[in-house]
């Protein structure tokens, strides 16, 4: 952490914690927020600090992902902590929370120590490790969900699976409940969607593709609602994708069951006929969805229902993506097109920009008890100044990410970060 | 003792469960059962009151401890006393226990004792045999003796229940331990707390007029008893809890822990301990603190307390 005093100044603040949307300036000190205002540096300029003029530009919390799979340990060649925190500083991202989808997969405490370690000595930014909910992620036996809360496990989740088995689910959370540990769950049916590569429609019939139903999502939605409302823990679907689902969370939310839920910036931009000719770029799981659900899932985080956007953050190497569809690995990189992603929203007037930074910055902070995703003084100095206009081209080809599998090649997005701080320090400046 | 006509005490001519217990009752019990207590320190420790009785032990769960008291208390008493060990087998329970049932039932038994693992178990041959029924132990449901034991104990260190607040930790939904405990605490106006991992507190647990804690240090806070539950050893991996060393960690009552309750506060455990998964050595170890072995003596006496109050007939 920087122990020298920064100041920002001629930055539109941007809190939406507090609602602040104000012309301003910051100051930073001993990498926390000394201080944050309207009037703040103004005219005089302040004695010792360095000034950063931010130029009128977007001055806001640094982004908090929650959902990202890198390859450490195990499948380095993927992605490392290192090449993701990487990704991560470009994408304005302060804080990615890690999946625990690794080999050895991080299901007891020794493991956490050893992410919490290798960020500390590689990343740029911070990680925030979540484990395992069921040992090996095998759907059988509930972790030491007490001890690796200990050893700094933010969350407990199985990723990308599904617990199938209803009685571990069951005790699992009630487990969890004990110790009020943030369960994250994946909601896909697994045995409808065993040996599928996309959703069940008029689309993947045409391509001949193996098709689930998608209402493989909503099904384990309502049993973990259920499940929830039976054993009082907090519960967070990771990622939704289609209106069913959004509608019974909503109305589970509406009964005041401590329920939340995210959306990825894949199921915020893309539908099922992005697939194209078999584009497994865009294999992601769960899978693309008609359009009416990519609109319900805008419609979702305008209004509230969805809480966070994540990037889903996937790396997946030429070995596992040059292959036929089918055949194909899941998942796309993400980090650096979350945010831009999720500005579409904003340029598209189906959002304000508070609110919208809201869902990847106070809303996930809030979620997981971490201490950013504010202006506030004495949060940590985690900020990304932003051009919210600044129109570019996605170039899989210069992304940090290890791995270059991204949905959006090619796509023409209008605003990103221009520079990221983590505790003051400067870890990302374009240009 | 001398064999002076005795008073009835039992409203009932089984004993099956505290639930069908009164508090009157249970105090008749447990003046009767101090007496026994002085019987068993003499040197002498023979009574007539069972004399020409018959006791059957009939056990379908292994347990050393309970049929060697039962056993003990019968002979002390005078009684014959058979121990029958019944292995479990694949046929269909309620069928052979019925079958067992009126086999005893022609050998004319005075008492059976009978543990099995099948809640109701108890009460179905209570209603199949002539003689009277002590249960000693039916699944999940009821372990009246254990909790009379307890209460004995607890009543010979405080002088009576009121005033006094019992936190029973463990392993609760399983436990009939706890189910016959916190109906005769609570009968007798002791504060109970339970204290359990919510993969271990059964289903609608808070009606039982007891508080409720999923951390162990806050329901410690200001206890005079502690009684600790058995964990089973095939319950601790993963299923209802993910690990010894996570169970230990969190509902394992060591020194740091129990430094939260009222200083002075009495250790309990009805045997046999998993010592390192729910209670300390060192606890267990120490006769400052823990009333285990006492809790074993405090058992043969009253177990001869209620095999004599069956043997007097109804009050």
């Amino acid at each position: 952490m920087s122990n020298r005093r920064i100041a920002f100044r001629n930055a539109r603040l941007i809190d939406p914690a507090s609602g602040l949307d104000v012309k301003g300036g910051l100051l930073v000190e001993n990498g926390r927020i000394a201080d944050v205002g309207p009037r703040l540096f103004n005219d005089a300029e302040p004695g010792d600090p360095e000034i950063i003029d931010c130029h009128g530009l977007v001055l806001a919390p640094g982004l908090i992902d929650c959902r990202v799979f890198t390859g450490e340990p195990g499948s380095e060649h993927r992605e490392t902590l290192e090449t993701a925190s990487e990704a991560a500083a470009a994408g304005g991202v302060t804080t990615i929370v890690t999946m625990p989808n690794t080999n050895p997969v991080i299901d007891e405490p020794s493991l956490v120590d050893f992410i919490r370690r290798r960020a500390a000595a590689t990343a740029k930014v911070r990680v925030a490790p979540a484990a395992a909910l069921t040992r090996g992620l095998a759907g059988e036996t509930m972790t030491e969900i007490g001890l690796l809360k200990e050893a700094g496990a933010v969350a407990f989740t199985d990723g990308d699976r599904t617990v199938a088995n209803t009685r571990v689910m069951r005790r699992a959370l009630a487990y969890a409940a004990t110790f009020d540990s943030l369960v994250i769950g994946h909601a896909e049916d697994p045995d409808l969607t065993a040996g599928t590569a996309t959703t069940e429609s008029e689309f993947a019939t045409r391509l001949g593709l193996p098709a689930a139903p998608a209402l493989a999502e909503v099904i384990i939605v309502e049993r973990d609602i259920r499940l929830v409302e039976m054993t009082g823990a907090r519960y967070h679907f990771g990622q939704i994708s289609t209106r069913a689902a959004l509608d019974a969370i909503g109305e589970a939310k509406r009964r005041g069951l401590p329920i939340t839920c995210g959306v990825s910036a894949h199921h915020l931009m893309l539908n099922e006929l992005d697939v194209g000719a078999y584009y497994t770029f865009r294999k992601v799981k769960p899978p693309l969805r008609p359009e009416s659900d990519r609109a319900a899932m805008v419609e979702g985080v305008a209004n509230g229902l969805i809480d966070v956007i994540v990037s889903s953050h996937e790396p997946q190497g030429a070995d596992t993506k040059r292959q036929t569809f089918a055949s194909a690995a899941f998942g796309a990189v993400g980090l650096e097109t979350l945010l831009p992603a999720g500005l579409n929203l904003y340029h598209d007037g189906r959002i304000g920009l508070s609110a919208l930074l809201a869902c990847l910055t106070s809303a996930p902070a809030r979620l997981l008890g971490l201490p950013g995703g504010i202006l506030a003084k004495g949060a940590p100095a985690d900020l990304v100044l932003l051009d919210e206009g600044e129109p570019f081209v996605v170039d899989e080809k210069a992304l940090r990410s290890r791995a270059h599998n991204s949905a959006f090649d090619g796509r023409k997005f209008q605003g990103r970060a221009q520079k990221t701080f983590v505790g003051g320090e400067c870890v990302f400046s374009r240009r | 003792m001398t064999s002076a006509p005795a008073a009835p005490i039992l409203k009932t001519s089984h004993l099956l469960g505290i639930e069908s217990l009164s508090p009157s009752e249970i105090t008749a019990l447990l003046d009767l059962a101090e007496t026994y207590v002085v019987l068993n320190r003499a040197p002498d420790k023979k009574a007539a009151v069972l004399k020409g009785r018959t006791l059957i032990n009939l056990f379908f769960e292994a347990s050393t401890r309970t049929q060697s008291s039962f056993e003990l208390a019968g002979k002390r008493l005078g009684a014959d006393v058979l121990n029958m060990s019944v292995k479990t087998s694949s046929v269909s329970k309620g069928e052979t226990l019925i079958d067992t049932a009126s086999t005893l039932n022609a050998m004319r038994p005075d008492i059976l004792v009978v543990r099995h693992q099948d809640s109701g178990a108890a009460e179905l041959l209570s209603r199949k045999l002539d003689c009277s029924v002590v249960n000693a132990g039916d699944g999940a449901h009821e372990h009246p003796t254990q909790a009379l034991l307890d209460a004995l104990t607890i009543k010979r260190r405080h002088g009576g229940f009121e005033n006094l607040t019992v936190a029973i930790c463990g392993d609760v939904l399983h436990s009939r331990v706890a189910r016959s405990n916190l109906r005769l605490l609570a009968m007798m106006s002791a504060r109970v707390r339970l204290i359990a991992p919510r993969t271990l507190l059964p289903a609608d647990a808070d009606r039982f007029g007891v508080e409720i804690f999923t951390d162990m240090k806050q329901g410690l806070a200001g206890v005079d008893i502690v009684m600790m539950l058995r964990l089973q050893l095939e319950r601790m991996a993963g299923a209802f809890v993910p690990s010894t060393r996570e169970y230990f960690r969190f509902y394992g009552l060591d020194r740091e822990k129990l430094g939260y309750a009222k200083p002075g506060a009495l250790v309990m455990h009805p045997g046999p301990m998993n010592r390192g998964v729910e209670i300390a050595s060192d606890i267990a170890d120490d006769i400052a603190v823990s009333l285990i072995s006492e809790q074993v003596e405090m058992g043969v006496a009253i177990r001869m307390a209620v095999l004599d109050a069956l043997a007097r007939g109804i009050a």
